[in-house]
């Protein structure tokens, strides 16, 4: 069963296997050049001054030659677990199905429950190793500029770095083959898959991984010197946060509320903060006489390990679950 | 050769949704013969070798296969061999390693008939199989079954793609196969003119039903065609069961089943050869249900 495993998944493998040489040999050869920037910058160890040292750094890294594969990797560790659950998962079953060849397989003296353990075991196993080898080498390059940029928890960045890819890999695939087998069409089971995965992407960091561990919640009175957006709508209506000054923190939600409660929407005073007669001094004075509070909540930069556990294990039991659904579905509805 | 039965099915029924593919389908097929499934299309022919196979489960009834529930043990898989209709390949593989995917996932693999065979053919074990010509694909699907050394083996309408020169010779391996191992073979056509040659046994489906089971020659021995002047059929006497009458003004001809042979001066007795006896009872089954069957396909 492994033979045949590894036959019919070799072509993949090797793609994979190329594409993760091309990208190490790329981060590989420009690793030493961020390194570089990092220490010559003088970020690198900084005791004072570490703000405009830090935005200097990035700068130099961003906007050199370095900067697209930057973007690149993050792109890559986004896109990476979608293409695998459709061109790896998706096809798995839903192909032998479509050409009927699942009826000469399963005519071997092999009961189809362990053709499919083969099958989602080695598919995701090496789903898994490419992301995963992905990430560490993604991780470890950008280490240094997810150092100064303090955005290391931030969604468009969490997911892209150390083993939380390894849970969408494994998800991913695992969706793939589930479609796949119920949908019994290997081209409409993609496009479910591609819909799947990306929804499980946004919902993850939207709903759910603020919540993995209990957030830290911060009431305190609203600090007009530290104000972070300012709305004036047409009506008399306007919006206002604060800054959390947490550096690197995740913030997950942040409203300003009146004392009494509920969140502060205006009315405007018209004279002080209205959209023709704007003036920062008076209309920050004004904002202090309401007494207004801030409430928010945040994950501390010190919970990212913790919640990439966490949020890795949450993918990978969801795999889990999914891959016993298909085992039930392989002995009871494909027959 | 043992009286021991092969497969055994007992108010075997299979639904898919609304649609009954095949019902109360009640079986003992002895071991040791080559059995002819015969039905048009649609009447639930690879449903019942699917489910032998194992492939399928029963929606209700029972089957076994060789004294034990299909394909419930790697053991019971072992020794059924199955070619599904259309004799699917995986087109991306070789034909040595369709033998390599035989020999790694059947214990009792005979790896010298398979390459044997493979010689024999004259083909190249190099050539994926999406490139062979359907004959050469049947027999490739052929070969993994036998090379199973299965004491069952299952064919869904294996020839019905082959030209008539592919069909010979792939009867010919079939039957050689089956002489030499004692083994038991199904093959389902909806061609008697398919199993004609080769089978000693028959199963006649439509519509879903089992119409007519038993042995090749105790069947043609006892079903008669009578021809003669216009008659009703209740005029027979007891122990003559038409199966099938069409009458125009002057004239009746019935196919009748009776062990005894018919001592009736006024009727003329003809012999029914294989094809005869299964129209008639496909054309029978029809009558019984609400759609006619047109008379041409008589």
């Amino acid at each position: 069963m492994i033979w045949l495993t590894w036959r019919q998944f070799r072509i993949q493998a090797w793609t994979a296997l190329a594409t993760l040489t091309a990208l190490a040999v790329a981060l590989v050869i420009t690793g030493p050049e961020v390194t570089r920037l990092y220490h010559s910058s003088g970020f690198a160890g900084c005791r004072t001054d570490c703000a405009a040292l830090s935005s200097g750094f990035l700068n130099q890294v961003i906007n050199g030659t370095t900067g697209p594969l930057y973007w690149l990797g993050i792109a890559v560790m986004f896109v990476t677990p979608a293409l695998i659950g459709v061109f790896w998962g998706a096809p798995l079953v839903a192909r032998e199905l479509e050409a009927g060849t699942h009826r000469l397989v399963w005519s071997q003296s092999v009961p189809r429950s362990r053709w499919l353990v083969a099958k989602l075991l080695g598919g995701s196993l090496v789903s898994m190793a490419t992301v995963g080898l992905f990430s560490l080498a993604v991780t470890w390059w950008a280490d240094p500029i997810d150092s100064a940029y303090l955005n290391r928890m931030f969604p468009e960045i969490f997911a892209a770095r150390g083993i939380v890819p390894i849970g969408y890999a494994a998800f991913a695939f695992v969706v793939g083959v589930t479609v796949g087998m119920v949908l019994r069409r290997t081209v409409p089971a993609m496009a479910v898959t591609l819909v799947v995965v990306a929804a499980v992407q946004l919902v993850m960091p939207f709903l759910v991984r603020g919540q993995l561990i209990q957030p830290v919640e911060v009431t305190a009175p609203f600090q007009t010197t530290a104000v972070k957006s300012l709305h004036i709508k047409d009506g008399g209506g306007i919006t206002v946060t604060g800054r959390v000054s947490q550096p690197g923190a995740w913030v997950v939600s942040n409203r300003t509320v009146t004392p009494s409660g509920v969140t502060f929407t205006g009315p405007v005073d018209a004279e002080a903060c209205g959209r023709t007669s704007f003036s920062q001094p008076k209309c920050m004075a004004w904002l202090d006489t309401l007494n207004l509070r801030q409430e928010a909540s945040y994950q501390p930069a010190n919970r990212f390990w913790a919640l990439q556990w966490y949020e890795a294990t949450v993918l990978l039991t969801l795999a889990l679950a999914l891959a016993g659904f298909s085992f039930w579905w392989i002995r009871r509805r494909l027959t | 050769m043992t009286t021991t039965t092969v497969i055994g099915a007992d108010g075997l029924g299979k639904r898919y949704g609304r649609r009954q593919a095949l019902a109360d389908c009640t079986l003992d097929i002895p071991a040791g013969r080559v059995v002819g499934l015969v039905g048009p299309n649609g009447a639930g022919k690879s449903t019942l070798l699917q489910l032998a196979s194992g492939l399928l489960s029963p929606t209700s009834g029972t089957i076994e296969v060789l004294g034990a529930s299909p394909a419930s043990t790697p053991a019971q898989m072992a020794k059924v061999g199955f070619v599904a209709q259309d004799t699917p390949t995986y087109a991306g593989l070789s034909i040595r390693e369709h033998l390599h995917l035989g020999a790694r996932l059947n214990p009792t693999w005979d790896a010298e008939f398979a390459a044997r065979r493979i010689r024999q053919l004259d083909l190249d074990p190099g050539q994926r199989a999406g490139r062979l010509s359907g004959g050469q694909r049947a027999q490739l699907a052929l070969t993994l079954a036998i090379a199973k050394r299965p004491e069952l083996l299952l064919l869904d309408e294996p020839v019905a793609s082959l030209d008539p020169l592919a069909r010979r010779e792939f009867m010919q391996v079939l039957m050689e196969f089956a002489a030499e191992q004692g083994a038991s073979v199904v093959l389902s056509s909806h061609l008697v003119a398919d199993l004609e040659r080769v089978c000693d046994y028959l199963i006649v489906l439509a519509r879903s039903r089992v119409r007519l089971v038993g042995d090749v020659d105790e069947l043609l021995a006892s079903h008669h065609r009578l021809t003669g002047a216009y008659r009703e059929p209740a005029t027979l006497p007891a122990g003559q069961e038409v199966i099938h009458s069409s009458h125009t003004e002057r004239q009746s001809s019935l196919i009748v089943r009776s062990t005894a042979p018919i001592d009736n001066p006024s009727w003329t007795t003809q012999r029914l050869d294989l094809e005869d006896l299964v129209l008639a009872y496909m054309s029978n089954s029809a009558t019984i249900g609400s759609i006619p069957v047109p008379e041409a396909q008589r």
